[in-house]
């Protein structure tokens, strides 16, 4: 990683800190451009790309057909020749429409031709439910790219990790998937100015536990640590760890808590079942730190269910605060 | 393979009645060609020879009979110029200067083939050259060369793309999405469908709407042009055109060459969808070697005894090749993982 040159920080929005990643990028290094459906003046769906095409021009900042799936293999095309593409799906559950070109040729290009190429292409998909559109704009597909060998695929949860992981995906030589939910484009926090870079593949411990461990991803995160507040209240101590990467996941840290607090609560957004926290459970049951559990663990995930439309309907589908810590409080207390 | 074009007086000389090919290249390089061709022959049947005695595993999509395509087209390209290929790309791979005796280790699975053996058949690439590499999902390679021909056209290096695919493929998504961005953005491009009458079993004709394949171009405004495959001539003076054309910066092209395969899709192929004599006539009446032979010798070019010479020079090639195939190590196992992801120091 490069030396991190943190200056003054501000306030930044979620999606301003994206924007703000892309443009330091674009400005480091005149390989790096931006590709994607209605991201030109248009700014993009969720306004990430703003009006970085007046900065930039087109060339640079490319209104692509609604072509998921060709526009990803000219992004695959582009990478492998030299350039430092960013392609931006308008929804993550529109990868299901470029899946050949991610899984196929993305991910596993350098492997099939014994390393003589890299892929340094950059994919960002807007994902999550919470804004009433429904079950094909909703989804959180995290862990079908989790899945994929030759694909690296993390879950900023602030602003201050999205800017700085972004960068660092736009340095690193393999593909890079960045899922943002989208309700956390408007939450605000911390932004160092300047270039830095946050690693991927790096878990981090956002809340100082000794009762036992929830790991999070994504907007998860916020939710775990609201959670954790209420329960602190009652005299309950709860550790929560920020995922933010998915593949390659970071095994020391959530095992290093494990070890600490002798529980074990996955919350995440995407369909509970052979999701992130049955990878993240499995690896804890593999591992020394299975010794250290004295409750079984506890999967909060998304409902068995498409993302439905009726408010209600939506935020029973995904966990939820009170959900949380309702979960929490049995697993402490060893109610369970 | 960057033909030698003629220059001056040479060019005059040969008179405007002779067909493109013959005016445009020097006769060396038209000797050149033909080797190559035969290179392409006994390259895909030492390996069909291989796969037979049990030597190599998996399977092979053997491109006989379509070598004046691969040939007429790579002949226009320079080193620089990349392609793409396709699971029936061994062809395309030799044409655009690929070592046969590193494709015959991929295929033995040692450790000095193309792709360290990760690879295999279907996925031989050799950058240095400017294969990005055959690809195993049909039409998989088309978005691929139209993001390469975007990185050529932002870096202005000059460089044509031309991304080979079957008829199969023009009937996949993927092809129409990647001909749309190449003529909206002027891309340096060369779309060229190699039409072998089959979808695996499925004839062009119970595949396809329109009657000729080139007829899609008019859908992505660009030209289409129809060729016979099997002659290496009249493939080579289209994608004259057509490299000229997208080096110039006017867009991509569409290439529809006519051609036929010998062998079956595959290694399982009973070839139930099509008849003896069918195969018999390509094979018989319009071998893309033999007619290429016979214009060489008539434009005085070659003779017999130096396609003889050609035949045992290729030969010997062949030998050697599966030789170093057979003699070179296989992969440590301990390095399953290696290549997934960029080793970062």
């Amino acid at each position: 990683m490069d030396a991190q040159v943190e200056t003054a920080s501000r306030e930044l929005s979620y999606a301003q800190a994206i924007q703000e990643a892309m443009a330091i990028a674009m400005e480091r290094d005149e390989r790096v451009f931006l590709m994607g459906e209605d991201i030109g003046v248009y700014g993009g769906a969720f306004q990430v790309t703003g009006d970085l095409v007046e900065r930039f021009g087109t060339d640079r900042v490319m209104d692509t057909p609604i072509s998921e799936l060709g526009g990803a293999g000219v992004a695959v095309g582009a990478a492998v020749t030299g350039t430092r593409p960013i392609f931006e799906f308008q929804f993550s559950d529109f990868a299901t429409l470029a899946m050949e070109q991610i899984v196929n040729q993305a991910a596993k290009m350098r492997y099939m031709l014994g390393g003589a190429v890299s892929v340094p292409v950059v994919m960002r998909f807007p994902a999550g439910s919470g804004t009433g559109a429904a079950a094909q704009h909703s989804q959180s597909l995290e862990a079908w790219l989790g899945h994929v060998p030759g694909l690296k695929v993390i879950q900023p949860a602030t602003p201050h990790d999205v800017k700085g992981m972004l960068l660092a995906a736009v340095e690193d030589p393999d593909p890079v998937m960045i899922f943002e939910h989208k309700l956390l484009y408007k939450m605000k926090g911390e932004v160092p100015e300047g270039y830095y870079t946050v690693p991927i593949g790096k878990a981090e411990v956002r809340r100082q536990g000794a009762d036992l461990t929830i790991v999070a991803t994504s907007i998860m995160v916020h939710k775990a640590l609201d959670a954790a507040e209420q329960l602190a209240a009652e005299g309950i101590d709860v550790e929560v760890v920020d995922l933010r990467t998915v593949r390659p996941m970071d095994r020391e840290t959530i095992i290093e808590s494990v070890r600490k607090t002798s529980r074990l609560m996955c919350v995440y957004e995407g369909v509970k079942t052979l999701g992130v926290g049955a990878e993240i459970s499995a690896m804890i049951a593999e591992s020394e730190a299975f010794d250290y559990l004295d409750a079984p663990i506890v999967r909060l995930g998304g409902a068995e269910t498409p993302i439905p439309y009726n408010p209600e309907l939506e935020k029973a589908t995904v966990p939820q605060v009170d959900g949380i810590v309702k979960a929490a409080r049995d697993l402490a207390k060893g109610a369970r | 393979m960057a033909g030698k074009a003629k220059t001056g007086a040479a060019a005059k000389k040969d008179g405007a009645n002779l067909p493109f090919l013959y005016q445009h290249y020097d006769h060396e390089t038209l000797r050149g060609a033909l080797r190559k061709m035969y290179l392409i022959r006994r390259f895909e049947e030492g390996a069909e020879e291989s796969y037979m005695r049990g030597l190599i595993h998996g399977t092979m999509h053997l491109s006989i009979g379509q070598e004046a395509s691969a040939m007429g087209i790579c002949l226009g390209l320079t080193d620089d110029d990349q392609i793409t290929s396709t699971h029936r790309g061994h062809g395309h791979s030799i044409a655009k200067g690929a070592d046969v005796s590193r494709m015959f280790a991929e295929f033995f699975g040692k450790t000095t083939g193309y792709c360290r053996g990760r690879g295999g058949s279907m996925h031989i690439a050799d950058v240095t050259k400017g294969n990005l590499g055959a690809n195993g999902i049909v039409a998989g390679g088309i978005p691929i060369a139209v993001g390469a021909a975007l990185t050529a056209k932002k870096m202005k290096n000059g460089k044509v793309v031309v991304s080979f695919f079957g008829d199969g493929a023009n009937n996949e998504g993927a092809f129409h999405e990647a001909l749309n961005m190449a003529s909206i953005w002027k891309l340096p491009v060369v779309f060229v469908c190699e039409n072998n009458g089959y979808g695996m079993s499925t004839s062009v004709a119970r595949a396809t709407a329109v009657k000729n394949i080139a007829d899609r171009a008019a859908a992505y405004a660009m030209p289409g042009e129809i060729v016979d495959g099997n002659s290496v001539a009249d493939v080579a003076a289209a994608a004259h055109r057509a490299i000229e054309r997208a080096r110039n910066g006017e867009g991509p092209s569409l290439i529809e060459c006519k051609t036929y395969r010998y062998r079956g899709h595959s290694k399982s192929d009973r070839n139930r969808y099509r008849t003896k004599e069918e195969i018999e006539e390509w094979m018989t009446q319009r071998d893309p070697i033999e007619h290429f032979e016979e214009e060489l010798q008539e434009f005085g070019v070659i003779d017999l005894a130096g396609i003889e010479a050609i035949r045992e020079d290729v030969a010997k090639e062949i030998a050697a090749g599966i030789e170093f195939a057979k003699e070179s190590p296989m992969p440590d196992v301990a390095n399953l993982e290696k290549y997934v992801y960029t080793e970062q120091a």
